[in-house]
């Protein structure tokens, strides 16, 4: 769907609400789907990712679960491997640390060790992010890391419009998928989110195929290439930059990290020589090297200038200040942009 | 103890407060003096005193993301804890931790908010302990929807084959943010999961100090004297909800009066009554309290906020060449102070 035809749709809602939706249409469309995690049931999930799942599904279906992680996580994995849908919730990306085998050798190699006899068509979901000031166990991203582990899908929204579609995608799909909600985008009433994020999203289900990214603003002079939070963060930049007849750029969602849209990216450096990659996850061995190297294999000589931005390799601290001065924001962006440009 | 209990409840009021500062009229986590997640533990204080008033300030403690109770029954220092939940460049971790995430290595108190993963270190501190011949012992906290994670189950496995000092506290508040014991957690009675470890176990089902300060001196005496670990649960209450701004829709009304009701502090301040402390010195010992809370919350806030370049120091003890910020600060190294 263009952007026109969401626009005629009319009606918006937030992030949260149309993840929800995607899970209940899903839900009521086939028995075999469910939804575990902490405080999912009662407390509709501590982001709001499952309000009012209870009231509809109950409990045998909005299933509450023990702080168990590894428990849980593996239990989805072998409910899905005995043919149901489940989506498991991992409250902070950050706690994965205690129940990773379940994601890593579990979760995303069964269907590979099998020779491919063994399907896992479960989703994992989690909320990602600072810019909140929880310090360092509650506020990564960690988008590289989850992509760096072959087998699962990795899903980053950053609009309501793609939570939807992304999400019905997700429950579909008949592999290991990691759908990685940012907290900031969702529309909680206790963490204000910026004004992108709220798109018109159709009532009806749609789907949003893996591995296209989205061109959320055109330019002709610097491609940014991002995801997550920092989509608004780069549109914000670039229309900035726009304002004061500075350089025209163009912000590309990448909003899937695997399968990785490298195509429109390659295309859009063709046209611009000039690349930025915002990320919120740790610099080295992440997102942007990945997104650079790819531009570079593909041909060298595209690229007349790159710029990566990205937490410098240190783990997210607590005070105002510090987090500020890691986590890039829009004037960072804007500068990176202008740099390049140069 | 009472002195604690009640520096700790007064603290706890006092961030709340704080805590609201810049976050009315809509309630924005991250606004205000005291950004990020907040967990108080009113209503949990004799847990805590009851059993930091055993220990010395070579024991370990490990407390969980609901910490300053502990913290302060500790002796973890007042003022440099306030500085870092407030951010500021003086705070115990330069402002890196916040307060899910205090570490006084002067009387050993460190911090996790991941649930449970506070337990492990503590089995190393004992550990440490026992390899080094020192009676020191460590006490991990944890809560009692933290008894279902595997670091925990891991680590009474571990400290009970390998015999070592340390003591795993359970503070029981019922809640598991919403999740109420029953639905989550078998059995009733946490501390039962010592039996499947050949471990003493022992609860306290009510919140009394007193109660809980004898049980557990025999569970810091027996790690001291070399006779292995314990699993102690002490029924305490959470009087506010999981983290400020929590609005507790899933929480019965009645629950949390019969909480509200049933206040540990009382039960104690009641007791020295019987036993002819008169008025007038719980009352002192409340003003002192107070006052020492309120010189924390002056001094911290009058602390200045780290430069942002800080971001990049205390990633590592040893720094490989390269690592850190790459462009030394002006004045790098002076004196804390300037403009925040
Ligand atoms: C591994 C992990 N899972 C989930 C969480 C999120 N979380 C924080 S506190 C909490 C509830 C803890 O309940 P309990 O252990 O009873 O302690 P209480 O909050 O009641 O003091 C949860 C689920 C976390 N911090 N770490």
């Amino acid at each position: 769907m263009s952007s026109q035809e969401q626009q005629a749709t009319g009606r918006t809602a937030t992030m949260s609400d149309a993840m929800v939706e995607a899970v209940a249409h899903e839900m009521r469309e086939d028995e075999e789907v469910f939804y575990m995690g902490e405080d999912v049931a009662d407390y509709g999930g501590i982001f709001d990712s499952t309000t009012g799942l209870l009231d509809e599904f109950g409990r045998d279906r909005v299933m509450d679960v023990p702080i168990s992680e590894t428990a849980y996580i593996g239990a989805a994995v072998g409910a899905a491997q005995a043919g149901m849908r489940p989506i498991a919730e991992l409250m902070f990306v950050d706690f994965a640390g205690v129940c990773f085998d379940q994601i890593y050798n579990q979760m995303a190699k069964n269907t590979y060790m099998s020779g491919g006899s063994v399907s896992v068509p479960m989703v994992l979901t989690t909320a990602v992010g600072g810019d909140y000031n929880d310090a360092a166990q509650h506020s990564q991203t960690l988008y590289g890391t989850f992509a760096h582990l072959p087998g699962m899908k990795v899903v980053v929204p950053s609009t309501a419009y793609d939570a939807k579609g992304l999400m019905h995608n997700a429950i579909r799909d008949d592999d290991p998928v990691v759908y990685m909600f940012h907290k900031r985008l969702m529309g909680i009433g206790w963490m204000p989110a910026p004004d992108g994020p709220k798109t018109p999203v159709p009532e009806e289900p749609y789907t949003i195929p893996f591995g296209e990214a989205d061109v959320k603003r055109e330019g002709d002079d610097v491609t940014v290439v991002t995801l997550g939070l920092h989509v608004h963060r780069a549109v914000e930049a670039a229309e900035s930059l726009a304002d004061e007849g500075g350089p025209d750029a163009e912000v590309i969602d990448l909003r899937t990290l695997t399968p990785l849209d490298r195509e429109t990216v390659i295309e859009s450096v063709a046209d611009t020589g000039r690349l930025v990659v915002v990320d919120e996850d740790y610099r080295s061995f992440g997102v942007t090297g990945e997104i650079v190297a790819s531009v570079a294999e593909h041909d060298p000589s595209a690229l007349e200038a790159v710029e990566r931005l990205a937490v410098p390799d240190v783990p997210i601290p607590y005070s105002r200040p510090l987090e500020d001065a890691i986590n890039p924001d829009a004037a960072a962006i804007a500068e990176a942009i202008r740099t390049v440009a140069e | 103890m009472f002195e604690d209990m009640v520096t700790a409840r007064l603290y706890e009021e006092r961030l709340q407060n704080e805590y609201m500062e810049g976050k009315r009229p809509g309630f924005d986590i991250s606004a205000g003096e005291i950004p990020g997640e907040l967990h108080l533990a009113a209503g949990q204080e004799a847990a805590a005193v009851g059993v930091c008033h055993h220990l010395r300030d070579d024991d370990t403690v490990t407390a969980p993301h609901r910490p300053h109770h502990v913290a302060i029954a500790k002796g973890v220092d007042l003022d440099r804890m306030t500085a870092e939940i407030f951010g500021r460049e003086t705070g115990l971790s330069s402002g890196k931790g916040g307060h899910m995430h205090l570490f006084d290595p002067d009387v050993n108190f460190a911090c996790s908010g991941i649930i449970a993963q506070g337990c492990p270190p503590a089995v190393g501190a004992a550990l440490a302990a026992k390899k080094r011949n020192s009676d020191a012992v460590a006490v991990a906290y944890l809560g009692e929807g933290a008894i279902d994670q595997g670091g925990f189950l891991e680590s009474l496995n571990m400290a009970s084959v390998h015999d070592l000092p340390v003591v795993f506290v359970v503070e029981d508040n019922d809640w598991a943010i919403s999740m109420p014991k029953a639905r989550v957690t078998t059995p009733d009675d946490g501390s039962k999961r010592a039996d499947g470890f050949d471990m003493h176990g022992a609860r306290v089902d009510v919140d009394d100090a007193v109660a809980v300060y004898e049980a557990a001196g025999e569970a810091v005496g027996r790690a001291r004297d070399g006779n292995g670990p314990t699993l102690l649960e002490v029924q305490v209450h959470r009087r506010m909800g999981h983290f400020m701004g929590d609005p507790e829709t899933y929480r019965p009304e009645a629950d949390q009066e019969a909480h509200a009701e049933r206040d540990s502090i009382d039960r104690l301040a009641a007791r020295l009554r019987e036993e002819g402390v008169d008025d007038d010195e719980l009352d002192g010992i409340r003003d002192a309290a107070a006052e020492r809370v309120d010189e924390a919350v002056t001094w911290a806030k009058q602390q200045p906020l780290p430069e942002a370049d800080a971001a990049h120091d205390h990633v590592f003890t040893n720094p490989p060449e390269g690592v850190t910020s790459d462009e030394p600060e002006p004045g790098a190294g002076a004196a804390a102070g300037g403009d925040d």
